[in-house]
């Protein structure tokens, strides 16, 4: 099976769903004959052309809000916002339009949009080029909100997502773009969304992550199974919907749970999870559920020092999967 | 229509139509003012929560989209678009079933506040409550129609206080760059809510922004019924042409408050609120039919007496229809396995 980096895959699955539906359209910033800042989408207007592959103004609303249009009118738009920092002027569309359409119309219309964005610290992109906004959109119904952290779940993901009736945000941890490798086969393939993976099976503490956050938690249970302590890590993948199943059933096992994500630890996506866990898994637990992310600063630092500062990593993963097995 | 063909007037043949037309669009006008005064009525007697009016703008609205082509172009209207929607399709039970917010409203099945029209059946999108959002969605459906070459032209309507946001400039501009055939009607009615148009705008027309974009912008006298109708079908061939958009801006008046829970005289001189009422386009428009011979009393009468059948018809209607099961509340927020639509 061919081996391929992250973005490998998830160019692979745009092109692949161009090719196999002609109404999947892209748009964004620098999309077209620059192929995506990140390369991302390198390839498809010399493949598909100027008028599915379309090269936008800076106006990140006009870009969601035009994608509604154009998915009420038979295409299925796959937006790109160029960085996830700057989704924000895309917020109303996104929240007031894209996820309420099917809802405020009592089911006559629907929104099929999927909308790409990379997010994540940890390359040097300080304050408005690392951050992670899934929670703004994990709280809002109407949305689905999808996180891989593998490039075979990026493009069977995707491919989901595009072929999904309703608004996807589809966020892409920039610094796996090209550290992260693995085999994707080369055929159509689709990942359903709304299950999560359990990447290690462990039965003292179960680990939960989504993205980067999901390979450093491999590597922190790595770390601290040399102590003897026998962690699961369990990969969300869809944030929204959740794979409620999969949480509980682990949880239950294990009795203790650390929840890792990058963002901001207060009102993050962890919290959510831990109030889960709270409800409907409180006669199970042996200690607190635990958060490990990032610090309450309004974004990251730039400086390599204040960056290093900020995110989150295996060892102060590990560090939290000790506590809690001390508890 | 019900009545017989009753020949071209001059006045007709000026602009392209049929004595029919004239009276069918005046039917429209009358029409659309019935249910609104309806609605307010219904409000004041405790039995609609919420008005939201389009008293004023009724004449602008029946004379430009009634070049749209029903079943193949897209209306994306505003909240004050209830002459656009039963111009382009929609009946007088469908408003007064938005008005009641009962469970067969096709515009949002109860869900929605008064006046945010739309209709699957009738290619008029759902429109929510923060201003020229809808305007974006307009843009990308003429996108998706040249994409498709489907011919299709899509128009929004909005007001002139929409046209100061963000979303109105991103999507004239995108659609001037690939000439989308979609048309803008800025209905102008001079107050975004209280603040009045020399604190809304330094220039005059709201139109003169088209320039800025590479299309025409155009302005029309809102009461003047076939001024708009010739603005509007030469907006829309234009854009069915593949020459692309037009911002068409309608000088109306609003006769009524904000909304229901407004109290415009707090805010507006009574010497500005009788001339808005000089600037009504429909008793501008009886008159000019009166003038060219194709309205008279007795033809006049009929029309006033189907529109006030038709209008007592939707409202008891309506209200005797089944209010929204909160068994049902749960339902579309994502699509439905099947049977979704």
């Amino acid at each position: 099976m061919p081996v391929r980096t992250f973005i490998e895959a998830i160019r692979g699955a745009l092109a692949s769903e161009m090719r196999r539906d002609e109404r999947v359209i892209v748009l964004g910033e620098d999309v077209g004959l620059k192929g995506g800042v990140f390369l991302a989408t390198d390839g498809l207007q010399a493949e598909f052309g100027v008028e599915r592959v379309i090269d936008t103004p800076l106006t990140e609303s006009m870009i969601v809000g035009a994608s509604i249009g154009a998915a009420v009118n038979g295409l299925l738009p796959v937006p790109e916002i160029q960085f996830a920092d700057f989704i924000l002027p895309a917020f109303n569309q996104i929240v007031s339009e894209a996820a309420r359409m099917r809802y405020r119309s009592n089911g006559a219309f629907g929104c099929p949009i999927t909308i790409r964005a990379p997010y994540g610290g940890g390359v040097h992109g300080a304050l408005y080029h690392s951050q992670s906004l899934e929670a703004f959109f994990t709280h809002v119904p109407g949305l689905k909100v999808v996180i891989p952290s593998t490039p075979y779940d990026a493009a069977g993901l995707l491919r989901s997502a595009i072929r999904d009736p309703d608004p996807v945000l589809f966020f892409e941890h920039k610094k796996m773009y090209r550290s992260v490798r693995g085999e994707v086969p080369d055929t159509d393939y689709t990942v359903p969304l709304g299950r999560a993976q359990v990447r290690r099976s462990g039965t003292q503490i179960t680990v939960v992550g989504y993205g980067l956050m999901a390979h450093h938690a491999m590597e922190a249970a790595e770390l601290v199974e040399a102590e003897g302590i026998s962690v699961e890590v369990i990969d969300i993948r869809t944030l929204r919907p959740l794979d409620l199943d999969t949480l509980l059933s682990s949880v239950r096992r294990t009795g203790k749970c650390v929840v890792v994500y990058e963002d901001n630890k207060f009102g993050g996506y962890g919290a959510e999870i831990a109030a889960i866990l709270a409800e409907q898994a409180f006669d199970f637990l042996d200690g607190p559920v635990l958060r490990v992310a990032g610090p309450d600063v309004p974004a990251v630092p730039y400086a390599h020092a204040l960056e290093d500062w900020f995110m989150v990593n295996p060892d102060r993963i590990a560090a939290g999967i000790r506590q809690l097995a001390a508890y | 229509m019900a009545e017989a063909s009753i020949g071209t007037s001059e006045l007709a043949a000026r602009n392209g139509l049929r004595d029919d037309d004239l009276l069918r669009m005046y039917r429209l006008v009358a029409l659309s003012r019935a249910i609104d005064e309806r609605m307010w009525v219904l409000n004041r007697s405790g039995k609609a929560a919420f008005v939201i009016s389009g008293q004023g703008h009724e004449g602008a609205e029946v004379g430009i989209v009634s070049s749209l082509r029903p079943h193949l172009d897209w209306l994306v209207p505003y909240y004050r678009s209830i002459a656009a929607v039963l111009t382009f399709g929609m009946t007088p039970r469908e408003i007064l079933l938005a008005q009641f917010a009962r469970a067969t409203d096709p515009s949002s099945g109860g869900r929605q506040m008064p006046g945010h029209y739309g209709s699957a059946e009738h290619n008029i999108l759902s429109t929510s409550a923060p201003v020229a959002t809808q305007l974006l969605h307009a843009v990308g459906i003429a996108m998706a129609a040249k994409n498709r070459r489907t011919g299709q032209v899509a128009l929004t309507e909005l007001g002139e206080g929409s046209s100061n946001q963000g979303d109105f400039h991103e999507g004239l501009n995108f659609a001037g760059i690939h000439h989308l055939p979609v048309v803008f009607v800025v209905e102008n009615n001079g107050y975004a809510i209280s603040v009045p148009m020399s604190l809304q705008s330094p220039i005059a027309n709201i139109a003169d922004r088209a320039a800025s974009y590479g299309f025409p912008g155009v302005v029309v006298d809102g009461s003047d019924v076939l001024e708009c109708y010739r603005a509007g079908r030469e907006a829309i061939d234009r854009a069915r042409r593949g020459d692309g958009p037009t911002l068409i801006e309608a000088k109306v008046t609003r006769l009524t408050a904000h909304s229901s829970d407004d109290q415009q005289t707090r805010y507006r001189s009574q010497e500005d609120l009788d001339a808005g009422r000089q600037r009504d386009a429909l008793p501008r428009f009886r008159q000019q039919l009166r003038d060219a011979g194709v309205l008279d009393d007795e033809r006049e009468s009929a029309i006033a007496a189907g529109v006030k059948a038709a209008v007592d018809d939707a409202t008891d209607w309506a209200e005797n229809q089944p209010e929204p099961d909160p068994a049902t509340a749960m339902r579309h927020v994502y699509a439905e396995p099947e049977g979704d639509r």
